[in-house]
Formats: C-alpha cells, sequence, structure tokens
C-alpha cells in the first residue's frame, strides 16, 4: 500500500500543472502509464489561446471577446462562468508558462507571437513553431523536476476506489514490476486524457483511450455531454497524423477537385477559419457530393500551403513540413496535402464544475478527460492547451482549500477490496480467451465512425446503441496471450477496453437521445438547433442494468443570450 | 490497387525476469502496403500475430519519443520509418544499445533520465519576474531553436559509442538540455552550474565523432552543445585565471 495525500493520476499539462501546484505543500504522488514526456499534451501543434494583444491586428482583444468567441464557438452549450474564468486566466498562465522557461515564438518587438485561429475574431493564439504542444509539456516537465514532484512513471492505473460518496484511491499496475499496488489518498485527481481511440481513425496518440474517463464512470462518476465529438477537418490521409489548424491560421486553402475555395460558399466571411465542427461538415460534404480526390487510401480534398511560400512554411510550419515529408512523401511547399476530416477531440468527459470537483467527495478532474464546460457543444482550436492548464492550476488551489477544509480520512479496506477484484480480473483476462482485444477494439471503431461519426440519423445511432450491448458480451470473452504482467501492452489493452466500451456507449446514447444539432453533434434529422428543448447537458450515469441512465443539467448562462452562429 | 509485398521482420526477443533464456530472433512474415511504416507493422504483430511481443509507442507522428529502436543497424523511430525504405524485404529490429533489457524492445531508461534530471533542466532566474513576458528577440529565441526540438527519444544515447564503454558518461541529450537553458536570454544560472558536468564523466567525455548527430531524428545536434559548453568553461576558467571572475554564488 502506497499512501498519499493527493494522488493524481496522468502525466500530461492538466496532471504535471496540478502536481507544480499541489507539491509545496502536500505528500503528492503522480502515476502516468507513460513518461510524462509522451503524453499525448506533446501533440498539440498549433497554440494557445490567450487575450496579450501582442499581435498589431489585436490591439483591441480582451479575455472578454475570448469569452464571446468561446461561447459561440461552443454553440451556446459552454457554461458561461466557467469560460470568464478560463479566458481571464488564459493571459496569466500564457505569461507564467513563459516565465517558467517556455520557449514561445516572439514578435519582432520581443513579445510572444499570435497568430489567427479558427472562430477566433483576434489574432490571440500564442504558439511555438507548430509544436505548443511540445514545448509547453517539456515546460511543465521540468518544473516538475524542478520541484522534485514524486512520479511513477509507466504506472497504470487500473480501478478508481470509490464507496459510499468517497474515493480512497486507486488500485495500479506497475508495468516494470508486473505488481498490483493499491494507492491511498485523500484526494484523487484525474488528468488522464481524451477518448479518441474508440474511434477507428483519430489523430489523438494511441494511449488516448478514454480509460480514465470509463473508470470514473464504473466507479459511479457521472458523465457530461459525452455525445459531443470533435473531427478535425485537416488530417493526414491514410495515418491521420494531424495537420494543425495554424496552416489555415497562417493562410493555408481548402480547395476541391473543381480547383475551388470551396469554404467562400460556406462561411463567406471566416472561409477555412470558421470552427472545426463547420469546416469538417464542409469537406465532408465536398467529399460526398463527389468534389473529392480519389486515393488508394479513400476521398480526400487539399489543403494548400504552396503560396505561403518556403520561408514561411519553413519557420512557422516546420514539423508539418517534416511530417509530411517522413509519413507520405510530400513537401508542402511544392505540392498541396491530401486530408480528410476524423475524430480529434473530446468535448466531453467526467462531470465537474469549473473548481474541478466532481460529485464524489475526494476525486477531481480536468483536462480533456473532464468536462467542465467550457468548450461545449465544439472547442475553438487553441482552447484545449488552455484548459489543461488553466485547470491544472483551479484545480490545485481548488484542492487546496478542500484539503484545509478536512478531507475524510481515507480507508484501506475498500481499496484492499477493490485490488482483489483487479487481482481477479487480471487472472480472467490472462487465461485462454477466444477474442482477441485488438479485434474487439478494432470492431468498436468501425462502429464509432460509422454509426457515430460527422452526420449522424436516429437510425445509425440506433444501430450503435444495439451494437455496444454485444460488444460488451464480446468483452467477456477476451483473452491475452501471455501471463506475465510486466510490459504486457496486451494486457494493458485489455484492461483499457473495458472502459473504452463504456464510454462509447455513453456518447452513442446521449447522441441518438439529442434530437437536435448543435456544433460538433449533427443530426441530418433533426438539422437545427432547438434551444427550447435542448439548452442543456446531457449527464450520464451508470444504470442498474449496465447500460447509461441519462438526465439533463441546465447551462449556465451569465450575459450572453443564444443566438445564430454565422462565421 | 494497392499492391501488397511479403516482407520479413526478424525481432530481438529477451525477457529480463527470465535471464537462462538467451535473446533470439522471433521471425514474423508480414505483407505491408507501401507507406507503411516500421510501428504500423509491429502493431499489426502484437496484435494479430504475438500478443507476447513487448514495445512502447503513443503518438504515431514522431513527436513522443517513445518508439527508438534498431531498425536494420540504423537508430530511429518506428513510427517515422518506411517499411520500403530499405533496400530489402528483410528488417531487423532491435531494442537501443547502452541500456539494459526490460523485455524485447522496451529498455530501462532509467541512467538516460538520471542524467537529464542532474543537469538542473529548468530556466532559472534571480531576477523579479516581470507583469508580462520575459522580453526575447526573435534572434535571441532562434539560438535555442535546434535544442529546444529535442524530444528526449534517446536514439543518441543509443548511437553513444562513449556510452558504450563508460556508462556513468552524461550522454548527448542531457548536454544538448543544459545548453539550451545556457543559451536562453532568459536564464540565469550562476556560472557554477556549469561546474556539474565539468568533468570527465561530463562534457569532457565526449569522442566528438557525431554519432549522435546521425542518429537524431528531430535534426537537433548535441554535439554543437558539448562543444558550446565546453568553450564556456574555458572561457571561465580563463576569467578565473586572470582574476576577473565575478561574484559566482
Amino acid at each position: 500500500m502506497i499512501d498519499h495525500d493527493i494522488l493524481i493520476v496522468g502525466g500530461g499539462l492538466t496532471g504535471l500543472r496540478a502536481a507544480v501546484g499541489l507539491c509545496d505543500r502536500f505528500n503528492v504522488g503522480l502515476i502516468s502509464k507513460v513518461y510524462p514526456v509522451r503524453s499525448h499534451s506533446i501533440c498539440a501543434q498549433g497554440g494557445i489561446n490567450a487575450a496579450l494583444t501582442n499581435n498589431p491586428d489585436a490591439r483591441d482583444d480582451s479575455w472578454e471577446k475570448h469569452t464571446f468567441d468561446t461561447i459561440k464557438g461552443s454553440d451556446f452549450l459552454a457554461d458561461q462562468d466557467a469560460v470568464e474564468i478560463m479566458c481571464k486566466e488564459a493571459i496569466k498562465i500564457v505569461y507564467e508558462m513563459e516565465h517558467w522557461g517556455c520557449p514561445f515564438s516572439r514578435f519582432p518587438d520581443g513579445t510572444i507571437a499570435q497568430r489567427p485561429f479558427g472562430g477566433a475574431a483576434y489574432p490571440r493564439t500564442c504558439y511555438s513553431s507548430d509544436i505548443t504542444g511540445h514545448v509547453l509539456l517539456n515546460t511543465l516537465y521540468e518544473r516538475a523536476v524542478a520541484k522534485g514532484v514524486k512520479i511513477y512513471p509507466e504506472w497504470f492505473v487500473t480501478s478508481l476506489c470509490v464507496e459510499d460518496g468517497q474515493c480512497h484511491g486507486v488500485v495500479a499496475l506497475d508495468m516494470h514490476s508486473g505488481e498490483l499496488v493499491p494507492v491511498r489518498a485523500g484526494v484523487t485527481f484525474f488528468g488522464t486524457g481524451g477518448y479518441g481511440r474508440v474511434y477507428q481513425h483519430s489523430t489523438n496518440s494511441l494511449t488516448s483511450t478514454g480509460s480514465g474517463i470509463g473508470m470514473a464512470y464504473k466507479a459511479g462518476v457521472p458523465l457530461k455531454d459525452m455525445e459531443f465529438v470533435q473531427f478535425h477537418p485537416t488530417t493526414l490521409i491514410g495515418t491521420n497524423i494531424l495537420m494543425t489548424e495554424a496552416c489555415r491560421g497562417e493562410g493555408g486553402y481548402l480547395v476541391n477537385n473543381q480547383g475551388e475555395r470551396f469554404m467562400k460558399r460556406y462561411a463567406p466571411t471566416a472561409k477555412e477559419l470558421a470552427p472545426r465542427d463547420i469546416v469538417s461538415r464542409c469537406i465532408q460534404t465536398e467529399i460526398n457530393e463527389g468534389r473529392g480526390f480519389d486515393h488508394p487510401l479513400g476521398r480526400y480534398i487539399q489543403l494548400d500551403l504552396r503560396h505561403l511560400g518556403e520561408k514561411k512554411i519553413q519557420e512557422r510550419l516546420t514539423g508539418i513540413r517534416k511530417i509530411c515529408i517522413d509519413f507520405i512523401g510530400i513537401d508542402p511547399v511544392d505540392e498541396p496535402i491530401p486530408i480528410m476530416p476524423c475524430q480529434h477531440y473530446s468535448m466531453g468527459g467526467i462531470d465537474v464544475n469549473e473548481r474541478c470537483a466532481s460529485e464524489v467527495r475526494g476525486f477531481y478532474a480536468g483536462g480533456e478527460c473532464a468536462c467542465v464546460s467550457v468548450h461545449g457543444a465544439n472547442r475553438l482550436g487553441g482552447n484545449s492547451l488552455l484548459e489543461t492548464i488553466v485547470f491544472g492550476k483551479l484545480a490545485a488551489q481548488a484542492i487546496s482549500e478542500d484539503m484545509e477544509g478536512g478531507i475524510p480520512k481515507p480507508d484501506e479496506k475498500p481499496l484492499l477490496k477493490l485490488k482483489d477484484e483487479v487481482e481477479k480480473k487480471i487472472l480472467r483476462l490472462t487465461a485462454p480467451g477466444r477474442e482477441k482485444p485488438y479485434q474487439l477494439q478494432a470492431d468498436l471503431g468501425v462502429v464509432m465512425d460509422q454509426k457515430v461519426g460527422i452526420f449522424r440519423t436516429r437510425e445509425q445511432l440506433k444501430q450503435a446503441v444495439d451494437k455496444l450491448p454485444e460488444l460488451k458480451e464480446r468483452y467477456r470473452h477476451v483473452g491475452v496471450s501471455s501471463p506475465s504482467r510486466h510490459m504486457n501492452y496486451e494486457l494493458i489493452n485489455a484492461l483499457e477496453l473495458e472502459y473504452m466500451l463504456e464510454v462509447a456507449h455513453t456518447i452513442a446514447l446521449g447522441a441518438m437521445l439529442r434530437e437536435e444539432s448543435r456544433g460538433s453533434h449533427f443530426r441530418t434529422d433533426f438539422n437545427t438547433r432547438n434551444d427550447r428543448d435542448w439548452l442543456k447537458h446531457t449527464i450520464a450515469r451508470m444504470g442498474d442494468d449496465g447500460g447509461p441512465a441519462m438526465s439533463y443539467k441546465d447551462v449556465v448562462i451569465t450575459r450572453y443570450q443564444p443566438v445564430e452562429r454565422k462565421y | 490497387m494497392i499492391k501488397e509485398s511479403a516482407y520479413t521482420f526478424k525481432i530481438l526477443r529477451y525477457d529480463a525476469r527470465e535471464p537462462e533464456r538467451r535473446p533470439c530472433f522471433s521471425t514474423y512474415r508480414i505483407r505491408v502496403i507501401p507507406g507503411l511504416t516500421v510501428l504500423a507493422v509491429l502493431l499489426r504483430i502484437r496484435d494479430e500475430i504475438d500478443g507476447t511481443l513487448s514495445f512502447r509507442c503513443s503518438c504515431r507522428s514522431a513527436v513522443c519519443g517513445s518508439c527508438a529502436m534498431v531498425i536494420n543497424g540504423k537508430l530511429d523511430l518506428a513510427c517515422r520509418t518506411q517499411v520500403a525504405g530499405f533496400n530489402t524485404d528483410t528488417i531487423i529490429l532491435e531494442p537501443l544499445p547502452n541500456f539494459e533489457v526490460i523485455r524485447d524492445l522496451v529498455v530501462d531508461m532509467t541512467p538516460f533520465w538520471q542524467m537529464y534530471d542532474k543537469i538542473q533542466p529548468y530556466l532559472i532566474r534571480r531576477s523579479h519576474a516581470p507583469e508580462k513576458e520575459i522580453p526575447q528577440s526573435e534572434g535571441e529565441r532562434r539560438q535555442i531553436d535546434q535544442f529546444v526540438n529535442c524530444i528526449l527519444c534517446a536514439c543518441c544515447w543509443g548511437a553513444c559509442p562513449v556510452l558504450a564503454r563508460e556508462p556513468g558518461y552524461l550522454g548527448p541529450a542531457a548536454a544538448a538540455k543544459l545548453e539550451r537553458f545556457v543559451l536562453d536570454s532568459r536564464d540565469e544560472r550562476p556560472a557554477s552550474a556549469l561546474s556539474l558536468v565539468n568533468d570527465e564523466k561530463g562534457v569532457w567525455a565526449c569522442d566528438t565523432v557525431f554519432r549522435c548527430i546521425d542518429a537524431c531524428p528531430k535534426d537537433v545536434r548535441p554535439t554543437d552543445a558539448i562543444v558550446g559548453l565546453r568553450k564556456a568553461m574555458v572561457k571561465q576558467s580563463l576569467k578565473k585565471i586572470l582574476g576577473k571572475a565575478k561574484d559566482e554564488t
């Protein structure tokens, strides 16, 4: 048994920021299933939004305008009080990260450089070339090393321990030794990331399985707005590697097989820089209506950067150029990039308030695994890095306050009981089974891609909802090849798959029940937003029958009444 | 239609838990479409053929640094290496050299991280933080560009001939990280901070044969850092000899 005052799960931006904010005053442990610098935060490319007004075209910008853009981008589903907090805090945390050494790109006057991004009225996205996630994650990891945060790298949390409305800690697998260890903590904080890999095609790292979300759900913590799944407009054909929105922010065009910059037709003002939900639907429409290009790996649209010239591409989109050359043999200086939309981000997640607190005592969550909600039905580019750090910081403050108020002591009994259950689960998974975990995961991915995608109908969603209990039944027969527990990635995948199936179920059912179109959730059978019936959050709890039980919760509106979204 | 070609993958297997079983190659025949990466094939082998195969991976886009290994004798990230990029239909995969193997292609990177921790890998400031950003010119920012790009994949560690004979050596990545801060116009570490690596197990151990530069998948040049740090140290000691040393506390 390991003991900590506070246990943080996840070594990405949110987890590290929370740890850095808490480690001076409390005994903090941070568990991460990969070395922290391998976390998915590293993949963020384009930037982080804050109304610094450094760009000459953004002198009138303000945190209030950032707030409005975020709320409009969310199709008015975001909680407005939380968005206000995030956008105000944005300015402070960007300066804080800079003071901690983050190497942002600079303007000629020595200030932090800022570029235009989708859905934003001003160029307010701070960046470091196209490796902004990499520099932020490294900076926070460096901070954690400087402060001597206790890190358990390559430990995988298998289960969350909740009993009588209180969280007691987790059970974790030390992947090096293969040992199963109960970890007791007064507060457990999840910064475990998104669920991209429940889809077949995703820009996400292979480790972004959403298992943390599913773990919380199975332990009785409700989830929020799971049906809102962001599809990124521009991912490289074949591998679905992200081609940052900064490609368009820097001036790139989207072109169909007629040679037409088609976004002019759909969003006459914002064009390529309309929010992601809109641009993804436009690209998919162009492809569906026969104006895409054919390729053995699928149909695509061109992302054309050639007119930007080699100097700008090399300077501002260095990584993109290298990825294109390495992965598809195309230099964007000479040729357009073949792109298609695919799953990118999880707006929904563990239901928490603006203090990152869930309804379970002692359990908090932040970042992509959580839903505060600041992104509502559609997240703006540059707001995810922002959310991770802001809410890592605010969670640390909230947890400090709550610790002072006195958190009930965690109990070892439920943890030991849970450890026995996990032990049994692993024995079951390592006994010979008919079903290979990868095959089940692949089948799940296809269902989610085909039935719960960019364009949705009741019929398809119903098929997905009906299919999920079938997949869960198959999970009971999953078996892995080796009983050894150290560095057994097939076993880790099998353990995560259980949670992925739960996550997928809440997405599909939430989408089937929501009979309107809002942000990323587009129903061809209910193709307009319906504020009268659906201006509310979906809450999913695990029901008695094992399926999700849905309820709804009001959206917090402060001063921005819903209006039609035009770009 | 896409045409598949047959490849033979030979992967070095070993489990530190079973030291009595010597390392040996497992052979897998697999049909591959053009454009497939070594990582994509590894995933297929693990998922469809042999679930006992162990290797690290995450981002599959050459930014997280998980999947460094030896591929047909060359150190690289499996995710950015095209199977068809070699003039042969046999691909041999081995774990990163200069580390203990935990299992198959997974090595114990503890010594690598110890060296990283040792050099104080963070911005050190002594002046008061300004209200806004610490100003930095575009030129000053460019100074640290190549070192900022390091993804800590340890290809350089695997390639380093010094580490092969001198396990206590600092290694190229930690030196590059230190130089990234020394060259940062905002950093105010005392000159004495360099003494951490100013010995025969530090920057003076380097053979300057540039293997790390050849191995780096992100075009970082760790040898530049080592040479830069050596110059800074020589300058410091000259200053001391000439009695011009400033207060270094």
